[in-house]
């Protein structure tokens, strides 16, 4: 294997995550498992609030742990991300190897789907090769149960060696027993001893070769039959980091390099092929998983043909797509609907408070512009942006964390794959694509589930081309504002809808257009290979969800929101209330902006207030009604109807409304998304063509508009 | 009497064993861990709207796999 000793010697010992206990008497519990398994609804139920999220040092992988308390002990538990195996081929995988390997946990649990064991065994006896004290998490027995699965937990025991627990995670089931079994395991009140992989007579033979040496050197910090494996196997950077943990000088690195080569030679000459070696090893591993199963699971032959139906409807030839679009756009309607009301009496709530807040500003004699910047400005687009923002929000984050639940998402990546694999891109795409309608900034964080730097690049990019929940709003006004003056109002609402969903569409096609030309220009590339996972339909738990997503995305994304509205509002106060001659510093930067409007089928005051929105969408509407009434402030707005005069007044045809819409859908992204892209993509460059993709796309499509709209 | 075919030639609702795998690097190894080693029952379950990718039925899980990647898949039936 092409390592020389000063090659190897030279590179530093591995850069692994360390998890700070709190104190000494923490036990540290490292939770593993396949992906789609229930891992994280497992730490959830035992972490409950008491848990804290960020990112693997160095990775833009999520790190998250929490504490569960049991007696006078807290078990730290740290999330692996979900793997397959621990072969590195991924950075997900390389993280949950290296903290296994080097992390110090006490104990590890790995989750298991109860519906699936076979394949989940797979990742067990990886995982035991490197530590013994697991305790094996046997999830979902619930939904094994109902489709008719039983698996003898006893008898996995006693085939794996170690303890073994069933649980149904979503309900809180076998929790407590789960935690019983890692305290026994780490107060070492049972003995276990947990099988081994056995693998074929010359790769067992090459293992013992290097045993004893491998045991001297290691002096116990790696198991030396997994260092033996790893050396075998000749995968470099985990070799290297091996020999790094051994800490050796030059002649014993030179002597135990001898060995290993000595060893493969043994091999190879046995008749197999180098390049074949890696999946000999994993071959035994799948198949030992395949006999243990075997012995311990009971699986009827039709225990899928529900969701065999299921699939069939929704992912079939003829239903699939339109129902795709119809539960999409059932989800989008709820939630603009349905935050109709809360929306009002939120907004009620901040009038009261600014009646409230300036009366006590009176009543301390406080000078007119502090009362101004601080109520007008600050509270009053913190009022538009929560009231207008939260409600639909909070509606559609849990909807789509229902589908997400459901097992819904993976079959509309499966349903589209072909359209963005056409385009150069991955089907996942889809999935964060459907995320951006929430939010953009969620969307592209999303772009994690995507392995190819590429395809990840694609989806980033091309994120903000549907519109978020704050753009949502604004498209509807302004459709609304296009058919006030020519339908009637119950012809209306269903033209209203068709021009939404138009919106919509234009959104998507985009998406693939500028993702097919960016993987034929700037990220040129074949779409790699990849694998979807299509969970068993789960039934959701409704409660959970609703607390999570608030918990998860909506506080977290309007968290972001508040804190750029806040200081907007007070510089847009500014903008609008200092005066150069006689006219504000609002009004002339759009007097300054007014031809290229003009030239874009909008005018100075729209394009001003797309810049000035760029903190958030969600105030551009009330920053162009503020620059035509100039009072100075954001101003509450009424119904379309009053809106649909004021603008009329100010020279709107549907053409300006039309253009505004288009701009509204093709403008860059704000400045929370925008900030998410940098972390992202740690690249400034990236960040640019994030902002100027949709910016161009915006500004053609509006001067083709205007110019038609002219000559007709 | 048996055939070898790639996965993708394979029809819906007919199963078939894994005789090899053509693909290389990470994905070769993505198919082995997923269980795709030589011998295991591989079983076409349905095709997207499109007719590409296709979902498979293996070692009890559903797994899609786009068009030229189950091509890299050598199945005897």
């Amino acid at each position: 294997m092409g390592m020389t000793t000063a090659s190897i010697r030279a590179s530093a010992r591995p850069d692994v995550a360390v998890i700070e206990k709190a104190h000494p008497r923490e036990k540290l519990i490292a939770l593993a498992g396949n992906p789609n398994v229930g891992k994280s609804t497992v730490f959830n139920a035992l972490t409950g609030l008491r848990q804290h999220t960020g990112n693997w040092p160095g990775k833009t992988v999520t790190n998250a742990q929490g504490v569960y308390r049991k007696g006078n002990t807290d078990y730290r538990i740290v999330d692996l991300p979900g793997t397959y195996s621990l072969l590195s081929n991924s950075i997900e995988e390389e993280i949950a190897r290296d903290f296994l390997c080097f992390g110090g946990a006490d104990a590890t649990v790995v989750v298991a789907d109860a519906t699936c064991l076979e394949r989940n065994l797979n990742l067990v006896l990886q995982t035991l090769e490197i530590t013994p004290k697991v305790v094996l998490c046997v999830n979902l027995m619930d939904e094994a149960k109902r489709v008719g699965i039983s698996v003898d937990l006893k008898k996995l025991s006693q085939k794996l060696g170690i303890p073994v627990v069933g649980t149904s995670a979503r309900k809180g089931h076998g929790l407590e027993e789960l935690m019983t079994a890692v305290e026994s395991l780490t107060e070492e009140q049972a003995e276990y001893h947990p099988v081994s992989v056995r693998y074929t007579r010359v790769i067992e033979q090459a293992i013992q070769s290097l045993q004893p040496l491998l045991e001297r050197y290691l002096e116990g910090k790696l198991p030396s039959r997994w260092a033996a494996l790893r050396l075998i196997e000749g995968e470099e950077t985990l070799a290297r980091r091996i020999l790094a943990v051994a800490d050796l000088n030059e002649e014993e690195t030179a002597a135990l390099l001898e060995q290993v080569a000595a060893a493969r030679r043994t091999i190879l000459d046995s008749g197999v092929e180098e390049s074949k070696l890696g999946d000999v090893m994993v071959r035994c591993i799948v198949l030992m998983a395949e006999t243990i199963a075997a012995e311990v699971c009971t699986i009827p032959c039709r225990c899928r043909e529900r969701d065999r139906k299921l699939d069939r409807l929704l992912t079939g030839r003829l239903l699939g797509v339109p129902l795709m679009i119809l539960l999409l756009f059932g989800a989008l309607w709820i939630s603009i609907a349905g935050a109709n009301i809360p929306s009002q009496g939120l907004a009620f709530l901040f009038n009261q408070l600014e009646e409230a807040l300036t009366r006590l500003f009176t009543y301390l004699h406080a000078p007119r512009w502090l009362h101004g910047l601080l109520v007008e400005g600050m509270v009053r687009s913190l009022g538009w942006v929560v009231s207008v923002m939260l409600p639909p929000m909070a509606i559609f984050f849990p909807l789509f964390t229902l589908l997400e639940d459901v097992g819904y998402l993976p079959r509309i990546a499966f349903n589209l794959d072909h359209s963005f694999k056409k385009a150069g891109a991955c089907g996942k795409q889809a999935l964060t694509l459907c995320m951006g309608f929430g939010c953009n900034a969620a969307g592209v964080t999303g772009c994690r589930i995507i392995d190819s730097p590429r395809e990840r690049l694609i989806a980033i990019l091309t994120n903000s081309l549907v519109p978020c929940n704050g753009r949502f709003p604004m498209l509807i006004t302004l459709i609304g504002i296009m058919v006030a003056g020519y339908v009637s109002q119950g012809a209306g609402s269903v033209l209203s809808a068709l021009l939404l969903a138009g919106f919509l569409v234009l959104g998507v096609v985009a998406t693939l257009l500028v993702s097919r030309f960016l993987s034929k220009t700037l990220l040129r590339g074949v779409p790699s290979s990849f694998t979807l996972e299509m969970p068993p339909y789960r039934k959701p738990q409704v409660g959970q969800i609703i607390v999570r997503s608030l918990l998860d995305r909506t506080l977290f994304v309007l968290g972001r929101a508040v804190a750029v509205a806040a200081p907007a509002g007070m510089f847009l106060w500014v903008m609008a209330n200092v005066t150069v001659g006689d006219r504000s510093l609002l009004a002339i930067s759009a007097g300054f902006l007014d031809p290229f409007g003009r030239f874009l089928g909008m005018d100075g005051i729209i394009l001003m207030a797309f810049i000035l929105g760029i903190p958030a969408n969600e105030i551009v509407l009330p920053i162009i009604v503020m620059g035509y009434v100039s009072g100075g402030a954001l101003v509450e707005v009424g119904g379309i109807a009053q809106l649909h005069a004021l603008f009329a007044a100010n020279g709107w045809t549907w053409v300006t409304a039309l253009c505004t819409a288009i701009f509204c859908l093709f403008h860059f992204p704000c400045s929370t998304t925008l900030l998410t892209i940098k972390k992202e993509t740690g690249s400034m460059k990236w960040t640019l063509a994030a902002f100027g993709i949709p910016v161009l796309i915006g500004m053609a499509l509006c001067a083709f508009v205007a110019t038609v709209g002219k000559l007709i | 009497m048996n055939r070898t075919l790639t996965l993708n030639q394979l029809p819906i609702g007919s199963q078939a064993r894994v005789s090899g795998l053509l693909s290389q690097g990470r994905m070769r190894r993505r198919l082995l861990d997923l269980g795709l080693v030589d011998g295991t029952l591989v079983k076409s379950i349905y095709a997207s709207p499109s007719g590409d990718p296709v979902a498979y039925e293996i070692r009890g899980a559903l797994i899609a796999l786009r068009d030229e990647d189950s091509a890299q898949i050598l199945v005897e039936a």
